[in-house]
């Protein structure tokens, strides 16, 4: 027996909160998309003609909606589980009858949900600046979702592991963003010099961003195949986590 | 549902040897034995840090704990924890709400999160109820802290539960409200929901409960019906205005050990009820003896907080 309608609270509610902040949440992706095009397409990219025989405006797409994904789907969980944990309201969850999994599902479900609405904005938003053809538009989807998913995971990992604000603010900065902004975001590995190319490919976040530009364009830093074990290995790490986390009740329960 | 025929002997929650040892290393509970009967109100009393809230926590679920059983009408409430928690409603100890939903919301939210079906006529009626449908589309953070409680509570309620644990319902609660607490609570009992409530308002216990539970340092001390409680260990206080004021107990005296009060125009004698003898006529008639004369006399049952005093005082004796 599954506890839907718990499922379907905890979404709702998750939903309502990020509509509280609709307009920031709606606005903001469309303002730091434009500017990445001012700065980056613009800018730079009238310089840099093409990378990897892609239009260098067009290239940057696929890095600008991950890096946004990454930083938007762990901030929205880790917080999402983190504000009940804070404030108490963490009570409520315990008590009712509704299971760990399901309750991962609801948190995990709802800010994967603004993830992808979030890249589906910036992919909008990047079309009035560049033509931006998509060659596997399936796979495409599959990896959005499936990433949005990962990081919400890796997000709610945080929330749960975090003990103050601080702390729940620091693996995003100090870690998700500079690895996403060296994991080729904005640039084709192949344009690194020889050594920094080798330690680069120990960036984990080279291989997700690589093969979701490769269902862009069909071209990637690596192959495709290995993008896509390094999504699974990801998602399914990540699902292990948590399922030790609250096998063991986690810092949820005292 | 006639709730005063259910209320019978069969426990609807059965505590079995229940111990905890958090983390630090402390031990909160030392094997509690406890039940709770069905549609009654027990009142779960005790020092802070005695053990109360995390006795509350463990049955309901947000505390884990180290051993022993929890029976919820007949489901562990580890192995079978979907039906036991879909049974029990908790309003914690911190008022600790979303601020900016709408009570509205939070009630709505609360139901679905126990799984019930959406059920507006009940939630109007349970708002009504606590005098909070006005303030149906008001933010919680808008709300007065004894208004915050009652949300909780109707949160608690929300899923129609059949036990509800009140952790402290009225801590810094003002008098009006706190009446209202009660009425609201004694209306539950009557619908034939269970209660378990702490407190550390001694008048509280006496006025609502059927039950009371003393807990001190994670063990019970005693446990008994409120009125058998209070006869059995109640003391009562015979007071004697003097016609005479007294400076000092006359040595005559002596053997009762009775005090002076009230500048010496009160003679006072506590005395056993139970006791075989509880030496009243004698100490009456001594007095007659040595001229000791009196306009008035009078007897007070001590309270249940006397007793309470007493016995946390007594086990810390000991
Ligand atoms: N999370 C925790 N970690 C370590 N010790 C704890 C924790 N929670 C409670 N304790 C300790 O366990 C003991 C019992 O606490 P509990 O909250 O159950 O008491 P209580 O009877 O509810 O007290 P009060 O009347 O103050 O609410 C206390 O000594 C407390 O310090
Ligand atoms: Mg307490």
């Amino acid at each position: 027996m599954t506890n839907r309608r718990g499922i379907w609270a905890i979404y709702r509610f998750e939903m309502a909160r990020f509509g509280r902040t609709f307009w920031t949440s709606l606005v903001m992706p469309v303002i730091t998309t434009s500017l990445y095009f001012i700065v980056f397409g613009s800018a730079i990219g009238s310089r840099m003609d093409e990378v990897s025989g892609v239009p260098y405006g067009a290239f940057i797409v696929p890095g600008l909606m991950m890096l946004s994904m990454f930083t938007e789907s762990i901030s929205n969980a880790s917080f999402g589980i983190y504000m009940p944990k804070w404030s108490g309201t963490i009570y409520e969850m315990l008590s009712a009858p509704i299971s760990p999994l399901e309750t991962i599902t609801a948190y995990v479900g709802a800010a994967a949900s603004k993830s992808i609405i979030i890249g589906v904005i910036i992919l909008a938003t990047a079309n009035l600046f560049v033509d931006v053809e998509i060659a596997h538009p399936v796979l495409m989807a599959i990896f959005l979702v499936v990433i949005a998913i990962t990081f919400c995971l890796f997000g709610f990992v945080i929330g749960v592991w975090a003990k103050s604000f601080e702390q729940l603010q620091v693996i995003p900065l100090l870690v998700v963003y500079p690895l996403t902004f060296l994991g080729g975001a904005f640039y084709a590995i192949e344009m690194l010099p020889p050594v920094w190319r080798t330690i680069t490919l120990f960036n984990p976040v080279v291989y997700l961003i690589s093969g979701f530009r490769w269902t862009f364009f069909g071209v990637g830093d690596v192959p495709v195949e290995i993008s896509i074990g390094a999504v699974l290995g990801f998602f399914a790490v990540l699902l292990a986590i948590i399922f030790w986390m609250f096998r063991t009740g986690y810092r949820l329960k005292t | 549902m006639a709730a005063g025929k259910r209320q019978g002997m069969d426990p609807i929650i059965d505590i079995r040897g229940l111990t905890k040892t958090y983390a630090g290393g402390f031990t909160a509970l030392k094997g509690v034995d406890l039940s709770v009967k069905k549609g009654e109100i027990l009142a779960l009393l005790g020092p802070n840090g005695a053990g109360k809230t995390t006795l509350i926590g463990i049955v309901c679920g947000t505390v884990t704990p180290s051993g022993g059983t929890v029976l919820v009408d007949g489901h562990d409430h580890r192995k079978e924890w979907r039906a036991a928690r879909s049974r029990i409603g908790l309003v914690p100890q911190e008022l600790s709400t979303d601020a900016f939903e709408s009570v509205w919301s939070a009630v709505r939210f609360s139901r679905g999160l126990f799984g019930r079906p959406r059920d507006d006529a009940f939630l109007e009626q349970l708002l009504r109820d606590l005098t909070l449908w006005d303030k149906r589309k008001a933010k919680i953070l808008e709300l007065s802290g004894g208004m915050k409680r009652r949300v909780m509570i109707a949160k608690a309620l929300s899923h129609d539960p059949d036990i509800l644990f009140l952790d402290e319902p009225t801590a810094g609660v003002d008098v009006e409200l706190r009446r209202d607490m009660w009425e609201m609570v004694h209306k539950m009992r009557a619908r034939g929901v269970t209660i378990v409530l702490t407190t550390h308002y001694i008048e509280e216990a006496e006025e609502m409960a059927d039950r009371v539970a003393v807990i001190r340092s994670g063990e019970i001390v005693v446990v008994d019906e409120t009125r058998s409680l209070m006869r059995q260990l109640g003391r009562k206080t015979l007071t004697l205005n003097l016609t005479e004021p007294l400076s000092e107990v006359p040595p005559d005296l002596a053997e009762w050990a009775p005090r002076l009060a009230d500048g010496g125009h009160e003679l006072i004698y506590e005395f056993d009820t139970k006791a075989e003898h509880t030496g009243v006529p004698s100490l009456l008639r001594r007095m007659t003896d040595i001229g000791v004369g009196f306009k008035d006399l009078g007897t007070r049952q001590s309270s249940l907080e006397d007793i309470f005093v007493d016995l946390v005082h007594k086990r810390e004796d000991a």
